[in-house]
């Protein structure tokens, strides 16, 4: 099981460590170190690596290595989703998870810890039943604690503990009840050269915001149920009368949470909402080349497509670039390069270009490579995939939720080959 | 405000203004002295000076306070042991909290303290807390028995602790099953002999219900826990199948991966006609996919697992091909792995799809991607026939964009498709050889080189090419050196009026200006070879290849097969057997697959079950070859005595055979101590022994069917035999010992070319016949073969005395192993002794040299003893009665002459019998007593 954790920035300095055996010396991170100047970048440092003693299984999120070390034999994915879970866990706790939070609030994330591990086996990582125990900071709080000389630690058992709901409080209590489902749908997609689709699907996912009295048991149901096939559950859902009926049942958790994950892949039904003209070229035996994007909205259901940004990662050669664009602003980092074209809405009458003279280093071998656009962008109340929410009923409680739906389609690894 | 003041305070004094500030009235200054503490403790500061004040706060009504003070405790207390007692007061008073939430956080935090003073005083308030009332307080209490057990095993054994967890996998509260599921997995781990975990239809029924019940968590340690579960039929598997799969819609990866693990193994079971077989394979693509829209590092051990079920059952996500194509921006650890499993799924069907993919990935970035991607081409073109064209065109294409490595690695993978596809893409050579000047990596050096040599017929300027590398020899790394050697003699083979000079050239750089012997020793052989007989030279060097096969990076499926019980685990991170890399593995039980029930195709043998055959009985592979290897080098393996089946196919080995028939010419014989066809004494029938022997031999029931057979074990798993496995046993029958066989091909290639050799033992055994496999060895075809064995070879003592050490040879390497025989296949027919030689024999041997052992558990008659004991050639020379006990006086001869007498004193009525053993060897008693015992009681 997990043996001890420590938490590394990106400047290789161990702020924290934590362990639920014995002790483990710092000095096991020296073969973290060592994997990590190996893969040059911080994205590439393989996230199982092997020690003469240890294994240590890391994840990378917001800047910060999150670096477990076991000992035996133990599911390496049960390790990785729980260092997600510490990190969403911070992130809940604190606003961010960072390394100025978790230094700031260092009592707080041992207990958290503690509470969330127990000799390396998993506790309590409901944040409902955490919340519980260890009470988030707030300024409030911490102003009324240091007056009243109370703590930020409940005194009993969570009741969720140890119910057959252990998501979800015993007594919650709201004067305005509420339920909102965001049905947010990410278009992953590579385009080839030419504009047709290599690979697309939809990956969506309902989250949602609950804030319902007493213990209200709800039923979602789909105009075209069918679009789902490939499903992941929250662990309140009633798993059979999905089975038989295609109806989401559940008793929800209290406050956010995410409902379900989905993925649609069937190719036609994915709609790509964009269509981007490019040309890069170099050419042989000069320091300059050509660049020239438009980017343009195609099956996008009569909804306008906002919010578009596009990065390029330029090849390493290229020292600068000198572009007009008719609409938006772009920059380029002449460190990282990469040129970030920040757009915003596109109107189908005038369609946003971006054009220019590429400079590369001179005296340097025209790049092989050819850059990747990468396109993010937004389509507000639509979901790509057509899935409509149907309706919502409440059993169990007797006052009238209010209810609402949101849709919304984003970019997800959106790519385009040039 | 925050607590990074907390780090602020580094001046001097520091410790005594904390332990001042420890030990004020107020409450309040208590608990932020002692968060100080526990900030200094966070960063590595060593605080444990304060340990007696920090204990002092401890026996305080506010939880947070006592929560801080614990996690101090559980710091240091191993560093002041002595302080840590001073609290277990505390800790037996908070056990006995009415607030639940305290007597978890007591019993939880003792467990933590690894101190062996304190936990003496753990055993009774944990006792009480797994019989606690509240569900809380046990599922704690559970997981604090494997903390004790980690710390002290003997205590928690001696306490019953481990009863009392085992009871608790019956609780009703779901979440105490699971955490007793995960600390008995834990305790199990390091006791693989013991079965803590043993589960019956019961157990995993309870089990299953849990599983709907209890946390995500908890899930993953009842699907770990069901996977060793072995199902009575298929049924049973079929409803467990049924109970899992709801798990595959979970929002953890973990839990997914661990109930995929559950399936695929329990799926073994089921017979393929099965409507539901269809429906499970269906439903496991989905979920897999699923895993690769999660972060990265997931991907990546998701993928990894992938890798291992697209190799098991192709069929399940075989048309999921697009989700593995590459994004620009995955982490390279995942890149890497997604265009391996893109080449495990290429088929005829997606293949366009798959080149125009590696196409693009080869002009991407990051070099080792782009190195891997042309290769995979080339893969691709090996496992594809019909794409092999389009292929090579790819490969050309990008050998013009002339970036060096691309280049470079297009000409090692266009050597494989030569290799595959012989005489039809030689047309491109021309365009390989434009780019000869930019080879700088030994690998496409070599196979640039092994192009030239191959097709030297077919290029002008071959020997110019070849003479061109000729010029820097000595910079050359080995494997090109090897390369260039074997080069020029086959142009020299083919063209050998323009050559003459060059191949001499080669033969002195490599015989004498250089000091690696193997290059140095090729160079001799190709130089004798060309030098006594040209022709020959020519049908070994230049003989046709054998096509190599598209699945050379294939798991074996023994290997498989194991790995696929280890889904999600490390094990199928790093594809290996967890014995091949957990630490201190001792005695790790090796899991396979359960056999196919219902169906014809259940070839596993028995001793495949995953209970796994005792430990003691396991043959050892013999580990370090290097003293044997000594020894077997003298034998010789090639030529064999009277054996047509061997030197027929001796030509197409090619290397091989070349080196091991070289070697005959360059040692000069020397040590070369063949077993010339002498036919062996006791081979024919027994010697006559006079017509007492002859009566025995009528009374004697068992003896015309020849002394006891043990049943067949394994002595050599497949898993270390690149897929031979060899399992056997030991017979006497007329006078003749043979080692019957068993080898069977779990390989994918065909096997042939099969030669014994022993090494020396204590009794001289050889073989008396070369092993005779007539026809090659299909993969998974069995052949059962009875080598006869004499006992005229070399003699060397062994320990233990009858360790046989064994060499098998096939066409895919040499393999070593040994085992133990069993000592009555040596003894002989005429081992009967006259009563009064018997007599004078047993006052001759000093009394030191007797032995004496208990034979239990043998509930048979004198009579009956003795005519079983025949059988084997053991004799009974006298019976006589002494006091209501039967005393049988035995004699037996072993093959060297070595004579053993024996007493046997039996009890009637009692099941154990005392062996008395005399004999002049006293070395021999022991494994005398052991034959005795294995006779007796089969």
């Amino acid at each position: 099981m997990i043996h001890s954790l420590f938490l590394i920035n990106c400047s290789g300095d161990i702020f924290l460590e934590k362990h639920w055996k014995s002790v483990v010396s710092q000095s096991v991170c020296d073969y973290f170190f060592e994997a990590q100047e190996k893969a040059a970048d911080v994205e590439n440092v393989p996230p199982v690596i092997s020690t003469p003693h240890h294994y240590l299984i890391s994840i990378y999120r917001e800047k910060i290595f999150f670096v477990s070390v076991i000992q035996t034999e133990v599911p390496p994915l049960f390790v990785i989703e729980f260092l997600h879970r510490v990190a969403d866990t911070f992130q809940d706790y604190f606003g961010e998870c960072s390394e100025t939070a978790i230094k700031d609030n260092v009592v707080i994330v041992y207990e958290l810890l503690e509470e969330m591990l127990d000799n390396g086996f998993p506790l309590a990582t409901e944040s409902n039943i955490l919340k519980e125990l260890i009470k988030p900071p707030t300024i409030l709080r911490s102003v009324v604690n240091s007056i009243t000389g109370s703590s930020n630690m409940g005194e009993t058992l969570p009741t969720g503990q140890l119910s057959n709901i252990p998501w979800r409080k015993a007594v919650v209590k709201y004067t305005n009840n509420e339920a909102y489902f965001d049905v947010i749908e990410e278009i992953d997609a590579i385009i080839d050269k030419s504009g047709s689709t290599v690979f697309a699907e939809i990956q969506g996912v309902i989250d949602s915001c609950i804030k319902l009295s007493g213990m209200p048991d709800l039923s979602l149901s789909f105009m075209n149920p069918r679009l789902l096939d490939d499903v992941s559950f929250h662990p309140c859902i009633r798993f059979k009368r999905w089975e038989s009926e295609r109806v989401l049942s559940f008793i929800p958790p209290d406050g956010n949470f995410r409902l379900i994950s989905y993925r649609v892949s069937s190719q036609n039904l994915v709609a790509i909402p964009v269509y981007v003209k490019h040309i890069i070229s170099f050419k042989e035996n000069s320091s300059s080349g050509r660049f020239d994007v438009t980017i343009g909205p195609k099956q996008n259901m009569g909804k306008t497509v906002e919010g578009v940004i596009v990065t390029v990662h330029m090849p390493k050669a290229v020292l600068n670039m000198n572009l007009t664009s008719t609409q938006g602003s772009y920059t380029f980092d002449p460190v990282l390069k990469v040129l970030t074209w920040d757009i915003g809405k596109i109107s189908p009458q005038k369609l946003p270009n971006l054009k220019g003279i590429v400079n590369l280093q001179s005296g340097a071998p025209k790049p092989e490579e050819n850059p990747s656009l990468n396109i993010q962008f937004k389509i507000q109340q639509l979901a790509i995939s057509g899935l409509k929410v149907n309706r919502l009923d409440m059993f169990g409680e007797k006052y009238k939720p209010f209810k609402g739906v949101k849709y919304i389609t984003k970019a997800g690894k959106f790519q385009v080959r040039t | 405000m925050t607590d990074s003041k907390y780090f602020t305070t580094t001046k001097k004094g520091e410790i005594f203004e904390l332990k001042a500030e420890l030990n004020s009235d107020k409450k309040e200054k208590k608990k932020e002295a002692v968060k100080k503490v526990i900030a200094s403790m966070t960063v590595g500061k060593d605080v444990s000076a304060l340990f007696p004040d920090v204990v002092n706060c401890m026996q305080t009504d506010n939880l947070e306070l006592k929560k801080l003070v614990y996690l101090y405790l559980m710091n240091y207390a191993k560093s002041q042991p002595d302080m840590a007692i001073m609290a277990v007061n505390t800790f037996v008073k908070d056990c006995e909290d009415p607030n639940p939430l305290i007597r978890a956080l007591a019993v939880r935090t003792m467990g933590c303290i690894r101190v062996d003073k304190i936990t003496e005083y753990l055993c009774e308030p944990l006792r009480k807390c797994l019989k606690d009332e509240d569900p809380y307080v046990r599922k704690t209490a559970a997981v604090c028995v494997a903390k004790l057990h980690d710390i002290n095993a003997q205590l928690v054994e001696d306490q019953g602790f481990l009863d009392t967890l085992k009871d608790l996998i019956s609780d009703s509260n779901p979440m105490v099953v699971a955490n007793a599921v995960a600390a008995l997995s834990e305790i199990a781990e390091s006791h693989p002999s013991s079965n803590l975990l043993d589960l019956n239809p019961q157990s995993i029924n309870k089990l299953l219900t849990a599983l709907n019940e209890c946390t995500e968590w908890g899930q993953i340690f009842i699907l770990d826990c069901l996977a060793n579960y072995m199902p009575k039929d298929d049924r049973e598997a079929q409803s467990i199948c049924e109970r899992v799969t709801p798990r595959l819609s979970h929002a953890n990866s973990a839990v997914v991966l661990s109930a995929v693990k559950v399936l695929m193994k329990f799926m073994e079971m089921l017979s393929k006609d099965l409507d539901y077989y269809g429906t499970l394979l269906k439903k496991l693509a989905p979920p897999l996919v699923t895993l690769l829209s999660a972060e990265p590092e997931l991907q990546y051990v998701a993928l990894r697992n992938i890798n291992l079920i697209v190799q098991k059952r192709p069929e399940i996500l075989k048309h999921e091909m697009k989700v593995f194509f590459v994004k620009y921006n995955d982490p390279i650890y995942v890149k890497l792995e997604k265009l391996d499993i893109m080449i495990r799924l290429a088929s005829q069907a997606n293949i366009a799809q798959v080149l125009a993919e590696l196409k693009e990935y080869a002009t991407e970035v990051d070099v080792d991607f782009v190195r891997k991607a042309v290769r995979a081409i080339g893969r691709c073109a090996i496992k594809v026939e019909q794409s092999a064209e389009r292929c090579v065109s790819t490969l050309l294409d990008l050998i013009q964009t002339k970036v060096n490595y691309v280049v470079q690695e297009a000409i090692v993978v266009i050597k494989d498709i030569f290799r595959k596809y012989p005489n039809k893409y030689e047309s491109v050579i021309a365009t390989l050889c434009e780019n000869l000047d930019s080879l700088d990596e030994p690998e496409a050096r070599a196979a640039m080189i092994w192009i030239v040599g191959e097709y030297a017929e077919r290029i002008d300027n071959a020997d110019e090419l070849l003479e061109s590398f000729l010029e820097g020899f000595h910079d050359e790394s080995t494997q090109v050196q090897l390369q260039l050697l074997t080069a020029i003699v086959k142009l020299f083979l083919k063209k050998p009026t323009e050559t003459q000079e060059l191949v001499q050239q080669v033969l002195s750089l490599a015989t004498q200006d250089s000091d690696n012997p193997d290059l140095r020793d090729r160079g001799y052989i190709y130089w004798r070879l060309l030098s006594t007989d040209p022709v020959a030279a020519k049908e070994v060097v230049l003989a046709e290849k054998p096509l190599i096969s598209e699945e050379t990076d294939l798991i074996e499926p023994t290997l498989l097969d194991e790995l696929i019980c280890y889904i999600g685990t490390l094990a199928s991170v790093y594809h290996k057997p967890p014995s091949a890399f957990v630490e201190g593995s001792r005695g790790i039980v090796h899991k396979s697959l359960p056999p196919r029930t219902g169906s014809s195709e259940s070839a596993e043998s028995p001793d495949a079950a995953p209970s796994g055959a005792p430990p003691s009985e396991q043959p050892a592979v013999i580990p370090t070859q290097g003293d044997l290897l000594g020894d077997l080098l003298n034998l010789d393996l090639g030529p064999p005595v009277s054996g047509p089946p061997v030197a027929t196919t001796s030509v197409q080995m090619g290397a091989v055979d070349l080196l091991g028939g070289g070697l005959d010419s360059l040692m000069g014989g020397t040590g070369f101590t063949a077993p010339s066809a002498v036919m062996p004494a006791n081979l024919g029938p027994p010697p006559s022994g006079g017509l007492g022997d002859l009566f025995d031999l009528a009374g004697g029931v068992g003896t015309l069917s020849g002394s006891h057979v043990a049943p067949k074990t394994v002595w050599l798993p497949a898993m270390k035999a690149k897929g031979l496995e060899i399992s056997g046993t030991f017979s006497r029958q007329v006078g003749a010992i043979s080692m019957d066989l068993l080898l069977t091909n779990k390989a994918l290639q065909v096997m042939s070319d099969f030669a014994i050799q022993f090494n020396r033992n204590s009794f001289g055994l050889a073989p008396a016949a070369p092993l005779q496999i007539h026809a090659p060895l299909a993969p998974n075809q069995t052949v059962e073969i009875s080598l006869p064995l004499n006992t005229v070879g070399s003699v060397m003592k062994m320990d233990p005395l009858n360790n046989l050490q064994v060499a098998v040879k096939n066409n895919i390497d040499v393999f070593y192993f040994s085992t133990l025989y069993p000592l009555h296949i040596l003894f002989v027919e005429d081992g009967k002794m006259e009563r009064q030689m018997f007599l004078a024999t047993w006052k001759d041997i000093p009394n030191e040299n007797e032995a004496q052992f208990q034979i239990r558990d043998c509930p048979l008659s004198a009579d009956a003893v003795s005519s079983k004991l025949q059988g084997s050639n053991i004799f009974t020379v006298a019976k006589r009665n002494v006091e209501g006990q039967d005393m049988l006086y035995q004699s037996l001869k072993l093959t060297n002459g070595i004579w053993v007498l024996a007493e046997l004193r039996i009890q009637p009525g009692s099941p154990s019998f005392t062996l008395s053993l005399k004999c002049r060897a006293p070395e021999v008693s022991h494994y005398v007593y052991q034959a005795y015992e294995t006779i007796l009681k089969n």
